[in-house]
């Protein structure tokens, strides 16, 4: 209890690279699926938008851990198995887009109409106005919404220790495994997810506050 | 791949892991309503030291994933002689995790009733009591109830993590059949239809609570 917690540092910070790693892969992945499903889910084919209904319904009605777990466990019994890191960030990734493409949603909508009149009186066409209007300003919108994805993200991959990816979490549970000093540990890794979300809260706040000049 | 004939034979015993899970739901979701509403008196107080308290635990608890809150407090505290059984220490963590955030939600619900109802208040002699009681709350209420509804589903969809802790819930009751019959896809997807199944009855029956509320405002 008295030995002073530096020496957990090194295998608990290489589980925190992990982390970074993981979060920054899903996030890629889960901004592309969120634009697609976005677009599905306003597509003029109606199969299409249903299907975009129900996988975003599924993901959000059910729990990320049990669909990653699903993806783990279950997909190799149909001769598809993955490694831990891929299974963490398409199941993480899909789970996020979710979420995302309700972001991506909101921010067309919140566009106002007159903004495609007025690109539509300028006699731009489709395509000039959506990258030159309407896209700008979706993108402005949607940014705080995406940061705090962001957050819950960072949070959200503690989850991939329970599929054996050695990540923050995991290394936690090894370091209490083979030293037994819980306390130490625990409150390390608590301390190094604080330290990786919080700055992000202040950026976060940030965008917020140049995203409202916008308005 | 899937025998529905052995799916259907885990029912029984998944429902009893699903009746942890809405005990874990509620038990939470009710500390997690106290802790919130604890929170941000302590932020109403104009202690400044308590103040600081209350926002630094918002800000810690929300910085830092719940599953990690369940290991510091289901492993450490035993160390100081502190013993509670698993759900409980589940029950607890998801109240102190999700009163963090719930404490937001009743920051933003009390600060969006106009300040006239507080001068109004003042100048008909109200005292403070009866003015949160008549006046403030009744107005702050409704807009809550959406956020409110969106974090009892969310703290719903937490709870499989319980299992990480020995909790048998219904992901809990999943994992043990999975470990003991070596078949994954049968309990987990049951489990995830279960949960499935109960998200979105309670995402119905908040659209139509909040329709209710939103005719009784006019």
């Amino acid at each position: 209890m008295n030995t002073p917690p530096f020496d957990l540092l090194p295998q608990l910070l290489k589980g925190a690279g992990v982390t970074l790693q993981v979060t920054g892969l899903t996030a890629v992945v889960a901004l592309i699926l969120s634009f697609l499903v976005a677009f599905a889910r306003m597509a003029p084919m109606r199969l299409l938008r249903g299907a975009a209904t129900v996988y975003v319904e599924v993901l959000r009605g059910t729990s990320a851990i049990v669909q990653l777990f699903y993806l783990f466990f279950i997909l190799p019994a149909f001769g598809l198995s993955m490694g831990p890191l891929t299974t963490a960030v398409i199941g993480l990734g899909m789970n996020m887009s979710a979420y995302g493409s309700e972001v991506v949603r909101a921010g067309f909508t919140a566009v106002p109409r007159n903004q495609s009149e007025a690109a539509a009186a300028l006699a731009l066409n489709r395509v000039q106005t959506y990258r030159l209007v309407i896209i700008p300003q979706a993108l402005v919108i949607m940014m705080p919404s995406f940061g705090n994805l962001l957050i819950e993200l960072i949070k959200a991959t503690s989850l991939v220790s329970l599929i054996t990816l050695t990540e923050l979490t995991f290394s936690g549970r090894q370091m209490v495994v083979t030293t037994g000093r819980s306390f130490q540990v625990w409150g390390l890794v608590l301390l190094i997810y604080f330290l990786m979300a919080y700055p992000l809260t202040r950026l976060v706040g940030r965008i917020e506050r140049y995203a409202a000049r916008f308005r | 791949m899937f025998e529905l004939g052995f799916a259907i034979s885990l029912i029984p015993e998944m429902l009893r892991g699903l009746w942890v899970t809405m005990i874990a739901t509620f038990g939470g979701f009710a500390l997690a309503l106290l802790v919130g509403s604890l929170l941000e008196a302590g932020r109403r107080s104009g202690v400044s030291a308590l103040q600081s308290v209350c926002n630094g635990y918002i800000t810690f608890v929300r910085c830092t994933p719940l599953l990690v809150q369940l290991y510091f407090v289901f492993y450490v505290l035993p160390a100081y002689g502190i013993r509670f059984r698993a759900l409980t220490t589940g029950i607890i963590c998801l109240g102190l995790h999700i009163g963090a955030y719930i404490a937001e939600v009743y920051r933003s619900g009390i600060d969006a009733v106009g300040k006239g109802q507080w001068d109004a208040s003042r100048s008909l002699g109200l005292p403070l009591f009866a003015t949160w009681r008549h006046v403030i709350i009744p107005q702050a209420l409704p807009p809550m109830l959406p956020p409110l509804g969106n974090f009892f589903i969310g703290l719903f969809k937490e709870t499989p993590l319980l299992a990480a802790i020995t909790v048998i819930d219904v992901f809990g009751t999943a994992n043990a059949i999975a470990g003991r019959t070596f078949r994954y896809n049968e309990p987990y997807t049951v489990a995830a239809l279960m949960l499935l199944a109960i998200s979105l009855l309670a995402a119905y029956g908040q659209r139509r609570l909040e329709r209710r509320f939103a005719k009784a405002e006019g």
